[in-house]
C-alpha cells in the first residue's frame, strides 16, 4: 500500500545500492474536499529494485496532459456501467503495452461495449486521432451508454465514432479483416441466463452461464473483424475459465498473454491479450518489471479516492 | 456521424442480401474540420466504396467529389482534401440511414446511428 506522509513524500522499502534510480514525472489532479489542486509527482524507482520507489510531490498551477482519461470528466447516467475495477485494469493494461500499440501503427481501433467511453476515451487519448491517421469506433447496446461516451469523449477533446449496435452487427460486412485494435470488457459475470441481454444497466455485467455468454459471442465477432496484424484485449474473471478461453482461441490460431492480473475482495480479473499466432508477433517486447510498475503506479494514482475524502494519510 | 462511418455499415436485419450501402436522411448535418493524414487516405482507398461517399457527399450538400477515381489519381493533394473533407469532416448530426431493401429507418441521433435490431429483424 501507498503511504502518504503529511510532508507530500513517501518511501516504501529500503533501495539497494546497485542500479540506478529511474525518474519519471507525472500530474495528478485531484480533488481535496472542494479544491481543485494540481500536483505534479515524480516517482523515483530502482531498477534493480523495483518494489522500492520514492514519490515525491509538489503543487504546480497549470496542469500538464493526461494519458488516460480524467474520472471527473467522465458522464454518467444511472443505466450506465461506472469506470470500476475492470475498467481500469483493462486501461492499464493498454497503458503497459502502450509502447507495443505506437509501434505498432493501428489504423481502426475498436471497443465492444464501451458503457461510460472511460476506456475507449483513454485509448484515443494514449495513441493518437486523426493526425495520427487512427480512427476509433464504440458500440455499446444500451443507447444510454452511446450518449453517456460522446460526453466523456468530447469532454476530453477526442473523438470516436459511436453506434448502438448489438457487438458490430451493423459493421460486420464492411469492416471485416479491418480492425487492428479490439478491446472488451463484457459482461462477464456469472449469473442466471434470462438475466443476459435485458434492457439496462443489468447488461453491462450479466454473463449467463460461468459469465461466458457474451464473450462467446464476441470472440468469434472479433476473429472476423480483427486484421490479420489484429490484437484482442479482453478483460475476464477467474470465473470465465480464462485458460478454456485461450485454448479455444489458440485452435482458432491466436496466441495469448495475460497483461494484468488483478485480485480484489470479490473477484479475480484477468486482461488478457490475443494476437493471430502466424503474425510472428511475439505478444511485445517483454516490459522490465519496473516499468509495469510504473504504468501500474500511474493509473492508480488517478484513482485515489481517500484524497476525495479530505484524509493526509 | 461522418461518411467514414456511414460507409462501413450495413443493414443486418434477417433476410436482407445486400443492405449496403444505406440511405440517408439529413435533419441536421455539420462540418468539424480535422488534420488530413495522407497515408491513412491512400490505405482507406482501396477499402472506400467510392460511389456511395460520392453520393452520401452529395446529399450532405458536398459534390466537389469526382465520380470517377483511380489510385494513380491519389497523388493529387487537391482530391485528397476533397476525399478528406467528404470522408471525415462531414458530419451527420439528426436524421436517419435507410435499409435499401427494407426501407427500416434506422435513426440517427446526436451523431450516433441506432442499428440495434428488433427481435424479429435477427
Amino acid at each position: 500500500s501507498l503511504l502518504f506522509p503529511q510532508n507530500g513524500s513517501a518511501t516504501l522499502e529500503e533501495k539497494e545500492d546497485d542500479g540506478s534510480p529511474v525518474s519519471i514525472s507525472s500530474n495528478m489532479d485531484v480533488h481535496l474536499g472542494h479544491q481543485r489542486i494540481d500536483m505534479d509527482h515524480s516517482i523515483e524507482v530502482d531498477s534493480a529494485n523495483p518494489s522500492a520507489y520514492s514519490i515525491k510531490t509538489k503543487v504546480i498551477s497549470p496542469s500538464m496532459p493526461f494519458r488516460s482519461a480524467q474520472i471527473r470528466l467522465v458522464s454518467g447516467h444511472h443505466e450506465v456501467y461506472e469506470p470500476c475495477d475492470d475498467s481500469f485494469a483493462l486501461v492499464d493494461a493498454l497503458l503497459a503495452d502502450r509502447a507495443n500499440l505506437l509501434e505498432h501503427q493501428p489504423m481502426f481501433c475498436m471497443e465492444v461495449g464501451c458503457g461510460s467511453g472511460y476506456v475507449i476515451t483513454s485509448l484515443a487519448i494514449m495513441l493518437g486521432q486523426e493526425n495520427a491517421g487512427i480512427h476509433y469506433f464504440a458500440t455499446d447496446t444500451n443507447p444510454h451508454a452511446a450518449r453517456v461516451t460522446c460526453e466523456t469523449l468530447e469532454a476530453h477533446g477526442v473523438h470516436a465514432e459511436v453506434i448502438s449496435d448489438n457487438i458490430a452487427s451493423a459493421m460486420e460486412k464492411r469492416l471485416e479483416g479491418l480492425v487492428d485494435v479490439m478491446v472488451v470488457n463484457p459482461p462477464y459475470v456469472p449469473t442466471p441466463e434470462d438475466e443476459v441481454g435485458c434492457d439496462g444497466i443489468a447488461s453491462a455485467w450479466a454473463g449467463g452461464e460461468n459469465g461466458r455468454t457474451v464473450i462467446d459471442k464476441i470472440l468469434p465477432v472479433a476473429d472476423k473483424l480483427l486484421s490479420e496484424k489484429g490484437w484482442l484485449y479482453m478483460v475476464t474473471l477467474a470465473a470465465n475459465n480464462p485458460s478454456q478461453i485461450c485454448r479455444s482461441m489458440r485452435e482458432n490460431g491466436y496466441a495469448s498473454r495475460i497483461i494484468v492480473q488483478r485480485s480484489t475482495e470479490e473477484e479475480s480479473l484477468h486482461v488478457i491479450k490475443f494476437w493471430r499466432d502466424s503474425d510472428g508477433h511475439v505478444g511485445g517486447k517483454e516490459s522490465t518489471t519496473s516499468t509495469t510498475v510504473i504504468e501500474s503506479l500511474f493509473s492508480q494514482l488517478h484513482r485515489l479516492s481517500f484524497w476525495k475524502n479530505g484524509s493526509n494519510n | 456521424m461522418r461518411l467514414l462511418t456511414h460507409n462501413m455499415l450495413s443493414s443486418n436485419i434477417k433476410g436482407v442480401t445486400n443492405g449496403f450501402p444505406l440511405g440517408i436522411i439529413i435533419d441536421k448535418s455539420t462540418q468539424i474540420e480535422v488534420e488530413i493524414n495522407t497515408d491513412f487516405l491512400k490505405t482507406m482507398f482501396s477499402k472506400i466504396d467510392w460511389k456511395a461517399l460520392v453520393d452520401a457527399a452529395t446529399l450532405m450538400g458536398y459534390s466537389d467529389l469526382p465520380e470517377e477515381v483511380d489510385e494513380s489519381m491519389l497523388e493529387s493533394e487537391e482530391l485528397l482534401n476533397k476525399f478528406h473533407h467528404a470522408l471525415l469532416e462531414l458530419h451527420l448530426e439528426e436524421g436517419a440511414l435507410i435499409c435499401p431493401e427494407t426501407g427500416r429507418r434506422f435513426p440517427v441521433s446526436k451523431g450516433i446511428p441506432n442499428m440495434l435490431l428488433h427481435e424479429d429483424e435477427i
